[in-house]
């Protein structure tokens, strides 16, 4: 029975309300945005333009970014060798592993870096003092959770010893079949955690400002208390780096499925 | 952390930190902090039930659905800094929504300034944590058999009584865990009611937040006690939600 019926008007009513809400913000960030900072009217674009030749603007963004793609290329480098060997050699592990990586979610960032700080204290400076040493380590601690569970599907869709055997059974050392046969096979995995990854360290503002580090979400939170409208501008290119990371997510999960259908097919 | 909440500040061992965190204005901070994430998380409950449902029942176009989560997907990571502004941008004192209401439509019924309070803070965390509540609850939803309620009002019963003896006993064991979920999303968010509040609220991460980053006040020991306070109270609740979970459960064998 499958005849088309109309909407229900509560349920019309509920989107409507729900859509409102979170779209408005969306929009008066953009009206406001185009406010001209003497007269407080609209419409002229000279706060993106404040923001494009802003030079702190350049150097907080890049440096941020260097950091997610250090805490990237720091937690591909060790999660993907682990979470392949606990697949390949001691599946018994992934369940420790698995309620490992739940205990970044129940930890609230602000008692991690409390613990962090305390615990790092008597490093030496150019770790303990520099954001490529303390900060990516705390921000591969914030990642595990999500490159963990990422990696972890992408290893379950995979057939982990037939492939290892036959790369071993023509000869391949372990770096070698790690590198050739098993990372294509996880690539869609570990794009997946990488840009959830991205996406995390580029809003992370807890865990900088306790430690006094001056990233990007710091210096978000410095023009708002000291630039209205140019505020609007940054908050907009924050949601919008929000957004591509969590879309190209999404695309990659729709093409992974296909892909998932397409090895089964041909098997 | 556990350690350093022991210690005083000339490194000798006393309880004198965290036996201050039962009196005010600490346990003041705890107080605000558990309220906030209580409503938030019970009001985001409600309302993310509500659009979940509202998304995925009979009627309603498939394409409503898919919009609906992806858009959660992307709101639920929404947070801090950011969102922070976007709500002072609209119902801030010189917001649009707020000048709007007041020089269009002369309603002074929101002046904008209530935005950097308690309630200020509950309504900004709203808009992530009905997203979230969103993702989690619909494959619950999805369990709902059409055929229950057809039979539900076949024998009768008004769409109140559907949900209280059928669909909300069922969603219940699902909605207790989400519920878990948005609480200590809410009980740890720090970027996003410092930025809005300028750390003027008086919550445990910004307490935590003062200690270490504060001139006047610099006191990582205390810090550390209220820390370790933070993840008392959320152990806490965990195992509050294991027997509410397993009397919730008890039929659904």
């Amino acid at each position: 029975m499958r005849t088309r019926r109309r909407i229900a008007p509560s349920a019309a009513v509920w989107l409507l309300l729900g859509a409102a809400y979170f779209l408005l913000p969306l929009l008066a960030t953009f009206l406001f945005s185009l406010r001209q900072l003497q007269t407080g009217h609209c419409c002229t674009v000279a706060s993106y333009t404040w923001v494009i030749h802003n030079s702190e603007f350049w150097q907080t963004l890049k440096l941020s970014v260097e950091l997610a793609l250090e805490t990237i290329a720091v937690s591909l480098v060790i999660f993907v060798p682990t979470v392949y060997w606990v697949h390949l050699k001691v599946p018994k592990l992934r369940a420790v592993l698995a309620f490992m990586a739940l205990i970044p979610f129940v930890v609230p960032p602000i008692v991690l870096v409390v613990g962090l700080l305390n615990f790092y204290k008597g490093s030496p400076t150019w770790f303990y003092g520099q954001p490529w040493g303390f900060l990516v380590a705390a921000y591969v601690i914030l990642a595990f959770p999500y490159m963990f569970f990422s990696l972890d599907s992408g290893f379950r869709a995979i057939d982990v010893h037939t492939l290892t055997e036959a790369s071993q059974s023509l000869g391949a050392s372990w770096p070698r079949t790690l590198l050739t046969v098993i990372l294509p096979n996880i690539r869609a995995a570990a794009l997946a955690g990488s840009f959830l990854t991205l996406a995390i360290v580029l809003g992370e503002f807890t865990i900088a400002n306790l430690s006094l580090f001056h990233t990007f979400p710091i210096y978000l939170q410095y023009v708002n208390e000291t630039q209205a409208y140019a505020a609007g501008a940054t908050t907009l290119v924050s949601f919008g780096i929000t957004w591509a990371a969590m879309l190209s997510l999404l695309f990659i999960g729709r093409k992974r499925g296909q892909r998932a259908a397409f090895i089964g097919g041909a098997r | 952390m556990l350690i350093g909440a022991f210690k005083g500040a000339n490194g000798g061992w006393t309880t004198s930190n965290v036996s201050q965190l039962v009196h005010q204005p600490y346990i003041q901070a705890y107080r605000e902090s558990i309220e906030i994430s209580g409503v938030t998380a019970l009001l985001g409950g409600a309302i993310g039930l509500a659009l979940a449902y509202a998304a995925i029942r009979d009627g309603t176009p498939r394409w409503i659905r898919s919009l609906l989560t992806t858009f959660s997907g992307v709101a639920a990571n929404f947070g801090g800094i950011p969102l922070a502004f976007a709500f002072i941008a609209t119902i801030g004192t010189i917001g649009i929504a707020t000048q709007f209401m007041h020089n269009q439509l002369h309603l002074n019924v929101w002046q904008g300034a209530d935005l950097f309070t308690k309630t200020g803070v509950e309504i900004v965390y709203l808009y992530f944590q009905i997203p979230l509540m969103v993702l989690v609850i619909a494959p619950a939803i999805d369990g709902l058999r059409r055929e229950w309620r057809e039979a539900a009002s076949n024998l009768g019963a008004n769409a109140w009584q559907f949900w209280r003896h059928i669909g909300l006993p069922v969603l219940m064991p699902s909605v207790l865990g989400a519920l878990i979920l948005l609480f200590g999303n809410a009980f740890a968010a720090y970027a996003t009611a410092y930025s809005l509040t300028n750390g003027n609220v008086y919550i445990v991460p910004v307490v935590i937040g003062a200690y270490y980053t504060g001139n006047v006040f610099n006191n990582p020991h205390l810090g550390q006690a209220l820390a370790l306070g933070m993840f008392v109270v959320l152990v806490a609740m965990m195992l509050l939600y294991i027997p509410l979970q397993r009397r919730a459960a008890r039929w659904a064998k």
